[in-house]
């Protein structure tokens, strides 16, 4: 599957992704087809560079060298026959716009409520007039649950409702493509839940999905395609079956040793 | 005290009042805009903007005053002391609140300028709507301290020609021979201004609840 040329049909393909931070490679030359409409897991250990995978994936990060291809587009440069150039701002927004994204600090805005979160870039983005854009935002909130703490803010709400609210945030947009930057990991195991639901929810409802976590289980659970990374590889790639499946590779079974904690029991 | 010397103070009390307020509004636009060229990549916006805030900062604000004053005639522009002493007066906070407001910049996580990225906002829409109301919220007890020390050093600007609080009391005191009810008076009058500005930093910081948890 890992052809040069990007898959027709995948929502986004990476190809021959390297990032270096100086001296020190984080990813070495990724190739990924994401499918429409289903989820894909990023699992691996800490510094397995698979956070600066789903970072460049929205070009937050910038790639050494390779390319991504959201919807066919190429996002942040392109590689032409004098070599790779970067693609005008104006550009690199319009092929954003197709993406969602979720962190794992939540990144509300603190100074809007939970509806001027959601709002917001409604307004100044699609110019909609603040009826209609408080009308789409409320409706976003009243999918995750949360039309009650529309006038909250962030501060005001528990870090599980925070990361509702900018799943709604990032929802209101009606990206095609959501990618979700380890979006459990900084909450109290008892908040992960109502988070993981919501993004289940969201799966079965079709929405293409990226997800760095590190819940196991949902992976296993969710995912179509998992992909485990390790040292800035991709090691290990397909269903979560073939993936998980024993014998397993060993970097795997080590790595699922730290996290039987976390849900993993039920695959072993 | 005798009514038309206090009504004389109270009306220099608003020459001081207006003086300092347009100067901490202007000076606000511009230092945000100073402390915007400060953190340009583009040394050729940064490099002026150093040079102004250690100008303004480092040069007593009696001497840039009296520079402005006679300055700008010499070169053609005739300016009235009032004017003079305006943008004396502004240019001095700009510097100051720059360098403030630098360091609330600063403190914007990056994580909210990622969020509003992704949501498209274009790095204006991003400075005006996320990263000012952020920084100003985290400076804004520096930013009310400022406002208060323009207002003390409005005083100097009767070395332009400007009959504000100080020179007006000065001048009633050398005309009555009677200066300690006169100064005694313009003191409590700079303290009723100064709990009137801390008083309006307090209801602004009420006002953006969202800074506490």
């Amino acid at each position: 599957m890992t052809t040069a040329a990007a898959t027709v049909g995948a929502a986004l393909s990476v190809r021959g992704l390297v990032k270096r931070f100086g001296d020190h490679e984080v990813l070495s030359g990724i190739d990924l087809d994401v499918p429409a409409g289903a989820v894909t897991c990023l699992v691996g250990p800490s510094g397995s560079g698979k956070s600066t995978l789903l970072r460049c994936m929205a070009f937050l990060e910038e790639a050494s060298a390779g390319t991504v291809l959201v919807g066919g587009e190429p996002l942040g440069f392109v590689d032409t026959p004098e070599g790779r150039r970067r693609l005008p701002a104006a550009r690199i927004r319009a092929v954003r716009s197709g993406i969602g994204m979720v962190f794992q600090q939540f990144n509300l805005w603190p100074h809007m409520t939970a509806l001027g979160n959601v709002a917001a870039a409604l307004r100044v983005v699609r110019r909609l007039e603040r009826a209609e854009a408080e009308a789409r935002a409320m409706a976003q909130l009243r999918t995750v649950g949360l039309e009650g703490r529309a006038g909250h803010y962030p501060s005001q709400l528990s870090g599980g409702q925070q990361q509702r609210v900018a799943i709604a945030r990032a929802l209101a947009l009606e990206p095609r493509l959501m990618l979700f930057d380890e979006p459990t990991s900084s909450l109290d195991p008892e908040l992960t839940g109502e988070v993981l639901n919501v993004m289940r929810r969201l799966a079965a409802d079709g929405m293409t999905m990226v997800v760095v976590s590190h819940e196991i289980g949902f992976a296993a659970s969710v995912g179509q395609q998992v992909a485990f990374l390790d040292g800035g590889r991709i090691l290990l790639r397909g269903t979560p079956q073939e993936v998980f499946r024993k014998p397993r590779h060993p970097r795997l079974d080590q790595f699922l040793d730290t996290y039987l904690d976390r849900g993993a029991a039920m695959l072993v | 005290m005798n009514p038309a010397l206090f009504r004389l103070l109270v009306e220099a009390t608003g020459y001081t009042v207006a003086l300092s307020a347009v100067s901490i509004v202007a000076g606000l636009a511009v230092g945000l805009a100073v402390a915007t060229a400060m953190l340009s990549r583009r040394r050729a916006l940064s490099m002026p903007a150093r040079a102004f805030v250690s100008f303004f900062r480092g040069v007593p604000l009696l001497v840039q005053l009296l520079l402005i004053y006679n300055l700008l005639p010499s070169v053609g522009i005739d300016l009235p002391g009032i004017v003079a002493a305006a943008i004396g007066l502004t240019l001095c906070t700009a510097a100051y609140q720059a360098e403030t407001l630098r360091g609330g910049f600063a403190g914007v996580p990056r994580g909210l300028v990622e969020a509003a990225d992704m949501v498209g906002l274009t790095p204006v829409q991003l400075f005006w709507r996320i990263r000012v109301p952020i920084a100003v919220k985290l400076t804004l007890p520096s930013l009310v301290s400022e406002a208060i020390m323009i207002l003390k050093a409005s005083s100097l600007v009767s070395v332009v020609g400007v009959v504000e609080l100080t020179r007006m009391a000065q001048d009633l005191a050398a005309s009555t021979y009677r200066p300690l009810p006169i100064y005694a008076t313009a003191g409590a009058l700079y303290i009723a201004v100064d709990w009137g500005i801390a008083g309006l930093g307090h209801a602004l910081e009420r006002r953006s609840r969202w800074g506490r948890a």
